[in-house]
Formats: C-alpha cells, sequence, structure tokens
C-alpha cells in the first residue's frame, strides 16, 4: 500500500535518527539535509538507500542531488512510489 | 595419431602462507594536506577516517616498495625466493606502460626466471592475484606464487582538489601463496559491473599528451555518493556472497578485512553485513589512508603484527573499485 505524506515524514523521521542521531520530531518538511540535520552527502547515500527500501521506491544517483530538503524527499516519494 | 596431452599435478588446495608490508618513511599528516585545499582535519576525518597516511620518497618506487614488501612477505612464510613460480604484480602507479614491473622484481628477488606479469584491476587487485595464484598452484603451474599489491598513488592525486587530496596513501603489500592439504582460500566471488566504468578513473588519459601541454598531471577521480553506495550496499551482497560459497556463517568468522578505500565504507559495510561484535575489522586506513590494490596485505600485516588477528583465523576480504571491478573470498591468515 502507498504510504501517505505523514508516514513518509514519520519514516524519514526513524531513518536520519537512526544514520545521523538527530532527533526524528526534528524532521520536518522545510528542514534541509545537510544545512539542518547533520546529513552529509555519504550519510545521505545511506538516508535514500534505506528510503528505498522503506517506502519501495527507487531513487537512482542523478536524482539524490535533488533531494535538498526533507520536502524533496517526500515528494519524490510520493511520486514515484508504486 | 593425435597425441593426448597430459594434464598438470597440483597441489590439493592452495592457502596464504606469509605476508609482508612496506610503508614508505615519510608520514603525512592532514595539516599538510590542508595547505592546498580550503577543508579542516575536522571535514577529512569525518568524511574519511584518515588521519596521516605515508607518501613515497624518489627511492621508494613501485619495484624497491615491492621488494621490501616481499622480502618480508618470503621470511614469513619461510619460503626461498628460488621456490617461486610466479609473480604478479597489481598495480596502477607504475609509470611505464611496459614492460610490468613484475620481472624485474623477480629478478632482484633472486626468484630465478619464474612467470612474472602486472594485472590492472585497481582496488581489487590483490584479490584478483590470490584467486590466479590459487588456480596455478592447483592446476600444478606454479608451486609458490608471490602476489603483490603496490601504489604510490600520491602521485596520481591532485593536491587541490578536496574531494580527493586527502584520500591516497603509498605502499606495498605481499602474500606468498603455495601448496594446502586443507582449503585455504574459498572459492572468489568477482566480477565486473563495467557500465559504470567512468565512475572511478583519471582525469585524462596519458596519449592526451601527444595533443600537446595537458593542464594538470593525470589524477584520479570519483563520483563519491555513487561509488559510496555501490561499495556499502552491492559490496555487502558480494561480501555474503564469498561467505556463502566457503560456507562459513558470520558466527565463525574472526576478521573481515575490506579494502581500506574510506573509513565510512568499512563502517557502513560492516553494519550492513550485521558482523557479531567479535568480528575484528580492519582500520588500517586511519594511518595510511587508501593504497588500493596494496591496502588488503597492508592491513593484513598490521592486524596480525598487532594482536588484533592472529595465524589460523578465518578472515573475509572483499576488494572493489575503478571498472567497476570487485573480488571476495574468505582465506586462513597466514
Amino acid at each position: 500500500m502507498a504510504s501517505t505524506k505523514e508516514d513518509i515524514i514519520a519514516g524519514l523521521g526513524e531513518i536520519v535518527n537512526e544514520i545521523a542521531g538527530i532527533p526524528a520530531e526534528d524532521v520536518t518538511e522545510e528542514k534541509s539535509f545537510t544545512d539542518d540535520l547533520d546529513v552529509d552527502s555519504l550519510s545521505m547515500v545511506e538516508v535514500v538507500v534505506a528510503a528505498e527500501e522503506r517506502f519501495e521506491v527507487k531513487i537512482p544517483d542523478d536524482d539524490v542531488k535533488k533531494l535538498k530538503t526533507v520536502g524533496d524527499a517526500v515528494s519524490y516519494i510520493l511520486d514515484h512510489q508504486d | 595419431m593425435s597425441g593426448k596431452i597430459k594434464g598438470g599435478k597440483g597441489a590439493p588446495y592452495a592457502r596464504i602462507l606469509g605476508v609482508g608490508g612496506y610503508r614508505p618513511s615519510r608520514v603525512v599528516p592532514n595539516e599538510e594536506i590542508l595547505k592546498h585545499i580550503d577543508s579542516s582535519d575536522e571535514w577529512i576525518r569525518s568524511r574519511s577516517g584518515i588521519v596521516t597516511r605515508h607518501w613515497a620518497g624518489e627511492d621508494e618506487t613501485v619495484t624497491e616498495m615491492s621488494l621490501a614488501a616481499a622480502g618480508k612477505a618470503l621470511a614469513d612464510a619461510g619460503v626461498e625466493a628460488d621456490r617461486i613460480g610466479a609473480v604478479v604484480v597489481s598495480t596502477v602507479s607504475h609509470f611505464r606502460q611496459t614492460p610490468g614491473v613484475a620481472a624485474e622484481i623477480a629478478h632482484k628477488l633472486g626468484a630465478g626466471r619464474p612467470a612474472a606479469f602486472d594485472i590492472s584491476a585497481a582496488c581489487a587487485g590483490f584479490g584478483y592475484g590470490l584467486t590466479l595464484a590459487k588456480g596455478m598452484i592447483v592446476e600444478g603451474s606454479a608451486e609458490y606464487v608471490l602476489v603483490i599489491g603496490v601504489e604510490r598513488l600520491s602521485d596520481m592525486t591532485d593536491r587541490e582538489d578536496r574531494g580527493t587530496a586527502f584520500l591516497f596513501g603509498d605502499g606495498a603489500g605481499a602474500v606468498i601463496v603455495g601448496p594446502s592439504r586443507e582449503p585455504g582460500i574459498g572459492p572468489s566471488v568477482w566480477g565486473s559491473e563495467g557500465d559504470k566504468f567512468d565512475t572511478i578513473g583519471q582525469t585524462v588519459p596519458w596519449d592526451a599528451y601527444r595533443e600537446g601541454p595537458v593542464e594538470k598531471f593525470p589524477a584520479l577521480r570519483q563520483e563519491g555518493q555513487t561509488v559510496f553506495r555501490w561499495a556499502v550496499f552491492a559490496m555487502a551482497k558480494v561480501a555474503q556472497q564469498a561467505l556463502d560459497a566457503a560456507g562459513i556463517t558470520a558466527g565463525e568468522l574472526d576478521v573481515f578485512i575490506p579494502h581500506q578505500a574510506n573509513m565510512r565504507i568499512i563502517d557502513s559495510l560492516a553494519k550492513t553485513l550485521k558482523l557479531p561484535e567479535h568480528v575484528a575489522v580492519a582500520r588500517d586506513i586511519e594511518t595510511t589512508g587508501n593504497t588500493s590494490a596494496a591496502s588488503i596485505p597492508l592491513a593484513m600485516e598490521r592486524m596480525l603484527a598487532t594482536g588484533q588477528a592472529k595465524s589460523g583465523d578465518t578472515a573475509l576480504v572483499i576488494g572493489f573499485g575503478a571498472g567497476l571491478v570487485y573480488a571476495a573470498t574468505v582465506v586462513t591468515l597466514p
């Protein structure tokens, strides 16, 4: 079943918490992964792979660069999930 | 009437009998790297885990470093140089297209006239060499094989590129592979992903010089995020396949020696593989940097020397890099 926007934000919160140690509730749509959430370019790859598994989407490397904010990732996942 | 060809008579199995390493005398701390790039010690450490690396001096050539490592490996194995039937050298930083450096090394080592050749398999070169060595011993074309991984990557480092200037190091690692009654080298899980051929490589090909002056000497470059994803997640699957092929469970493993590419890759790979806590993980990169083909034997030697690993331990080794190419296998440590 496709995830809702709220599911995705909550899921990304758990993933970012696991990888970068940032509290899950701080992961909100307007936050930038690199500037606000301590997710550097390599951690971003880990976030993306975890998100791919959790939300059953494929996020190619070329698209990873476009995901600046949590909101970008949420929209991407909403648009690309089965 | 056609003749009948006799098959070779090899050993039942092969194993690593000795390991040796050579690290150049000059230690280069991050502060020195920072003279040429706008970065910080903290940034370099957090992205790569590297604190210092060794850079070779003029006299520490590919040949000299190889001879030093090979001499130690021979002594460790208790094998005389003239028993070596083949010398396999993996390197991407020997700046002579031909001849290969292996024959010169074999000669200077006093190995007589063994088969000798270089291979180009970048950071997977040690595993490729080990696979070839095992085949030669079991097939009977060599009794002992010297496998060397050697690099002077400082010669191919762009000192002004903040993404790679801190990454690479120099050194040589060598092993002696020989006959064994028990399997000491598991099946190799190796391969290539040529669709990603341009994700790691050199900035300019050598023949660019034919066209006129080249702005900067060719250096190593890579697409960091793509390589990181492949090195962690695709290679975790390959590592698992190598364990399965050898019939070894994670619980039975003592040591994990991945190519020392980047501490973040090492940590992520160990996590993704869900290795039990008792498994000692090689983290030689901290003081050695990424030495490509030399990194696995160098880390192996250091772990044995410091007691992190011991002779007879079961170790998973995996190399991966430019090509893209990879090779993983389970070995018994010498």
